[in-house]
């Protein structure tokens, strides 16, 4: 039997829950063992080259691109899992959803201490910049997630026992100091 | 008739970039930019939080060197506490968050080196793509990716028992910090069993040195003249001129090695340095106030550190510094793949210095904490993996923020990259309509050199990949590849 699929992505988050993937440590080689990753920024593919069972994504939507990408995501996988907060619920980046996105663009490039210079009120506006959304917002919003790992990051075993089980079928075991909320 | 280029999205950078390419009538290179395509708002909707929150909030702009944002964090706002900049804090305070810093140091460079860039010295970069990955070197260089793996664990550890969480802790507060190194962590992280402790760590720091100068021997022309361009640089050293990661005064060099910034305190960071925005990015370009936006610009990270710094405080590195030094008979190197070179002597320098904190008796006793005369600004600046952070707050009498400024490492490369793609796409498509693998995977590799968090630099991370487009003179995309 081919070993499973693994993709994953990282939409408006930090990167953080795709570094604590890695936090599982010598438990990689196994990984790499047991599965087989297809698009994914760890090992460089950039498009989906088959259909995946397990798609893992860290982030919300923040911008037209996001939703693209999620949406490839599960068009291409069996199932979708959201990692962390941000993509369970906007995390950090939503902190902005009560705030209009010109405020935002005017704080970072027009009223700052260090951009005294634009006269000219320059701010980035280019075909080849994605649109930015008015709100962020978490995965379930936009496509159909079949799970949620909580964390900001989800501890590296919370990662590796979801993974685990996934991929034998064998029921989650979830000791309750591996599930944590910050 | 001319021509334009798109390479996205840029793989194995931590965030979403994206590469244009102009060609004009002679199918010469006119234009190149790299956009970065990702906004968060962040100054914005910080305002209003209270202050102590800053430092576990912003971390969470890029989990990969979220140390950095904290400990900038809270040394701006250690400032607004009154409890002075760097040297004002306890022994305790001022050495946890240093022996915090080299673990992030160690470990984020190890995963430069190990994970991101050692497939492409290891399988060349026109290398088979499918393989050249991590996961190629962990099933094709099983010793190697595994030194990478533990050196990431040793560096994460130290992280967790500094920080308390290995991704976005909580250690350093407002004022010092909140815990002491337990005893018994201590013990191993000194003389746990192989490979787990200190002086392992060095041994490895030193192989992988060896592994890159063997390397290097072999494909010198590469690694000097690939993307190499005369530039200033720019980072924070100790007083006295040594190689200070954690705190110091701010230090620029021209490519002739005259110092054009001096001894600044980085708390009027403002007067020197000013940012340009560009209509295509949404990453700001700085440079020096006094020498204007065309050659203000500068480069930050391992390369400019060992240009502006003028000895290593720790022998082995020391000694590394001093051969590497001799490359360059002792003036600025601006060679982009001697990034790594710097990057792998900072490793050394990191393990050195966590031995040497670890020895110390401060971290497990003494005051945490300190506070004075309350300020109503603070500016906190780090030399974090990928280069200088500049944090800046100022906080109402409610402990309010009102107002804060980030110029983060990646930011501070912006030109320079930028300059770099240019040079890339000029030698590999002056004359070509069309996009080759291993020209994309060269204008990545140029890229990669800066290591950059193009998370951080925009506050926000997307796609790693990369797509590049090429347009010709009246503007018509005419070929479009995605890495
Ligand atoms: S959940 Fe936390 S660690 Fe994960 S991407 Fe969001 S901020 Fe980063």
């Amino acid at each position: 039997m081919s070993k499973p699929v693994v993709a994953t992505t990282s939409l408006a988050g930090c990167f953080g829950c795709h570094m604590s993937l890695l936090d599982i440590d010598e438990r990689i080689l196994e990984l790499i063992e047991l599965v087989e990753f297809n698009k994914s920024p760890i090992d460089d593919i950039k498009t989906f080259t088959k259909h995946c069972d397990i798609g893992l994504i860290e982030g919300g939507c923040c911008n037209s691109e996001n939703i693209h990408v999620l949406k490839d995501f599960r068009k291409n996988c069996t199932i979708l899992v959201s990692l962390g907060e941000c993509a369970i619920m906007g995390g950090l980046p939503a902190l902005r959803n009560g705030i209009p996105v010109e405020e935002c663009i005017r704080e970072a490039y027009l009223d700052g201490p260090t951009v005294g210079l634009n006269k000219e009120q320059i701010l980035p506006n280019d075909d080849e910049l994605p649109m930015i959304l008015d709100k962020v917002y978490p995965c379930h919003e936009i496509v159909k997630i079949d799970y949620y790992l909580p964390g900001c990051a989800p501890r590296a075993d919370l990662i590796w026992n979801a993974l685990i089980a996934l991929v034998t079928g064998d029921e989650l075991k979830l000791p309750y100091e591996v599930v944590k909320f910050d | 008739m001319s021509q334009k280029i798109t390479i996205e999205p840029v793989t194995r950078v931590e965030g979403h970039g994206k590469v244009t390419i102009h060609l004009d009538d002679q199918n010469n290179v006119s234009q190149t930019r790299l956009h970065i395509v990702e906004f968060r708002g962040f100054e914005r909707f910080v305002q209003g939080r209270p202050y102590w929150e800053a430092p576990v909030l912003v971390q969470r702009l890029c989990g990969i060197c979220p140390v950095s944002h904290h400990l900038a964090a809270a040394k701006a706002l250690d400032v607004v506490v009154g409890a002075g900049t760097g040297d004002g804090l306890t022994p305790t305070g001022e050495k946890m968050r240093r022996l915090m810093h080299y673990g992030q140091i160690f470990q984020s460079h190890a995963l430069h080196f190990f994970h991101l860039v050692s497939p492409d010295l290891l399988f060349g970069i026109d290398g088979d793509p499918a393989i050249r990955n991590v996961i190629g070197v962990a099933l094709m260089h099983k010793d190697l990716a595994v030194q990478g793996v533990m050196m990431r664990k040793y560096g994460q550890e130290i992280i967790r028992a500094t920080a308390g969480k290995k991704i976005h802790g909580t250690g350093a507060i407002p004022g010092g910090i909140n815990r002491h190194l337990d005893p018994a962590e201590k013990e191993s992280f000194l003389n746990g069993p192989d490979p787990l402790n200190i002086d392992h760590m060095i041994t490895w720091s030193l192989g992988a040195l060896d592994f890159f100068k063997g390397y290097y021997k072999e494909h010198k022309e590469f690694i000097d003249n690939f993307a190499q361009f005369p530039s200033n640089h720019l980072s924070i050293v100790r007083k006295d001129g040594a190689l200070d990661l954690y705190h110091g005064v701010l230090r620029a060099v021209d490519n002739e090695g005259n110092r054009i910034l001096d001894d600044v305190d980085y708390q009027d960071y403002n007067e020197y340095i000013e940012e340009e925005v560009r209509s295509w990015s949404y990453m700001k370009f700085p440079y020096l106030k006094h020498l204007g936006k065309e050659k203000g610009w500068y480069r930050v990270g391992p390369l400019a550190r060992l240009n502006t710094c003028d000895f290593i405080p720790s022998p082995l590195a020391q000694k590394e510094f001093e051969e590497y030094k001799a490359v360059t008979n002792g003036k600025p190197n601006g060679m982009c793949m001697h990034f790594h070179y710097a990057r792998l002597i900072e490793i050394l320098h990191a393990a050195e210095m966590m031995k040497e904190l670890l020895n110390d008796p401060d971290l497990l006793t003494g005051e945490l904490t300190t506070k004075g005369a309350r300020q109503p600004e603070g500016v906190g600046v780090i030399e974090a993996p990928r280069g200088t952070l500049f944090h800046h707050y100022r906080v109402n009498e409610k402990d309010q923020i009102t107002m804060a400024n980030l110029i983060v490492s990646t930011t501070n490369n912006n030109e320079p990259m930028n300059q770099s793609v240019n040079r890339v796409a000029k030698s590999w498509m002056n004359g070509h309509t069309e996009i080759t693998e291993p020209m994309m995977n060269a204008v990545e590799v140029a890229i990669r050199a800066y290591d950059p968090c193009l998370s951080c630099a925009t506050h926000a991370l997307g796609q790693m990949p990369l797509e590049i487009s090429l347009y010709d003179a009246s503007n018509n995309l005419i070929d479009k590849k995605r890495t």
